[in-house]
């Protein structure tokens, strides 16, 4: 057995066993975040949360979008677009930071 | 109470009459106004999803006799408005053009499942052309319904065969040229997306957009609608699931979006489907399961009696629920939306 496994995402709902009142909290908040047409469409929620799914690397998460993106129409070549732009802000969010490292340089006049 | 789980509803015989009965749904026929004849299972593709394990080994056809006592029967009906003709590939039906010509000289609406690529193609066995069928089709007011699970070649191929999405394209410009898909709806042409695995389809609506704007954009060809139909898990497509482990999993799904208002629409209350020698079901899929209508004895269509059809028990299996999941999923599309 592993500590992930897929049929457990399934199982989501039994964190609610304890404290039901706090993930009935969630989850209609959840519901309502990611799974409505509103400003943004579905298709669009569910490519920003494939997106985060890969940036925070949650297989339970990678697992639900991929599925809820195809079912909202979206493709191949949408879905590794929305990966890649979480990608780039990984590798941007790095180097951006290196801003610090360049004003260490000058406070100590390396 | 315990609700029972998906999983094990998936054994359970009556799981979908269950279903019915505890949303207190009555699924009963409300009328018979579309006769769906599969008159081949002959085809020049074989589809991964297909319910009807198409392809060009199959032979078997429906012969003159059983044409000619469907064309009876329709003239016979006048309450029966549309013919909805499906395979295989209808046309490689020897008498498709005469139960075309003749349908539509009794009056009726006449529909052709028609999978784009049979035009370029033509008959696999025979070799016969079939490219006079763009305009056999416009010069017979046919409205045309077409597979194509999507705007791109990736998944258009994965699911139909290597080299379809561009000899569909091709076709569709022939129909285009013939003038289907115009605004002005005379010649109607429909396309069909169905999931290119094992997920529900997405919304009819806007996938019809999506559609639209990228079959012109890119081709420059126009459409009148598109309908989603949900893949349902029997025949090369159950066997697909199996061979992937994802049988059950795409079973609980179906049962897990089971759609009352869905339900109420299902396709089987207001059609019948005839298979190649005659015999009547509820819908294509039953057909496919050899779940044959029976009043007093299995129905067929030299014994059709109308009052007793419309008055019939509809045979309901496990896979009924890929029409009730969901937006629903029917001949003509999604059933809610």
């Amino acid at each position: 057995m592993n500590y992930y496994e897929s049929k457990d995402l399934g199982r989501f709902a039994e964190v609610g066993k304890f404290k039901p009142e706090l993930m009935k909290k969630f989850f209609d908040y959840y519901s309502e975040a990611t799974g409505t047409d509103g400003a943004l469409t579905k298709r669009e929620k569910a490519l920003i949360a494939l997106a985060i799914s890969h940036f925070k690397q949650c297989p339970y998460c990678i697992d639900a979008y991929t599925t809820a993106s195809l079912e909202a129409g979206s493709n191949p070549d949408q879905m590794t677009e929305a990966i890649h732009v979480a990608a780039a802000m990984a590798a941007g969010m790095n180097l951006v930071h290196a801003v610090q490292m360049l004003n260490v340089f000058e406070k100590t006049g390396a | 109470m315990r609700e029972i789980s998906a999983l094990r509803m998936i054994d359970k015989k009556n799981a979908f009459e269950d279903k019915v009965l505890s949303n207190k749904l009555e699924l009963s026929p409300q009328s018979i106004d579309t006769l769906q004849m599969n008159i081949t299972l002959k085809c020049n593709q074989a589809c991964l999803h297909c319910h009807v394990d198409s392809s060009p080994k199959r032979t078997e056809q429906m012969n003159k006799e059983t044409i000619d006592k469907c064309l009876e029967i329709l003239k016979n009906h006048p309450q029966i408005k549309n013919l909805d003709i499906t395979g295989g590939a209808p046309e490689l039906n020897p008498n498709f053009d005469y139960l075309v010509v003749e349908a539509k000289k009794i009056g009726k609406h006449v529909l052709v499942r028609h999978n784009l690529t049979v035009t370029i193609d033509g008959d696999p066995v025979t070799k016969e052309s079939k490219m006079y069928l763009p305009d056999f089709y416009a010069s017979h007011g046919i409205e045309v319904i077409s597979s194509l699970p999507y705007y791109q070649e990736y998944f258009t191929d994965k699911q139909r065969g290597k080299g379809v999405f561009q000899k569909s394209i091709q076709s569709m410009k022939l129909l285009n040229a013939s003038g289907y898909g115009d605004k002005s709806g005379e010649l109607i042409l429909d396309l069909v997306y169905n999931p290119v695995g094992a997920f529900l389809p997405a919304s009819q609506a806007t996938l019809e957009k999506d559609y639209k704007e990228e079959l012109w954009n890119k081709f420059g060809l126009k459409f009148n609608n598109l309908y989603t139909i949900t893949n349902l898990p029997i025949h090369r497509f159950r066997e697909q699931l199996e061979r992937l482990g994802a049988y059950d999993e795409y079973m609980e799904k179906l049962i897990n979006a089971f759609n009352p208002a869905a339900a109420l629409g299902i396709m089987c209350r207001s059609l019948l489907s005839i298979s190649y020698d005659g015999k009547i079901f509820d819908c294509d899929f039953n057909q496919m399961l050899d779940m044959q209508i029976f009043v007093d004895k299995p129905v067929t269509v030299f014994d059709f009696d109308y009052n007793k059809l419309i008055n019939r028990n509809i045979i309901f299996g496990t896979h009924c629920f890929g029409c009730t999941a969901g937006s629903g999923s029917s001949c003509s599309g999604a059933l809610s939306e």
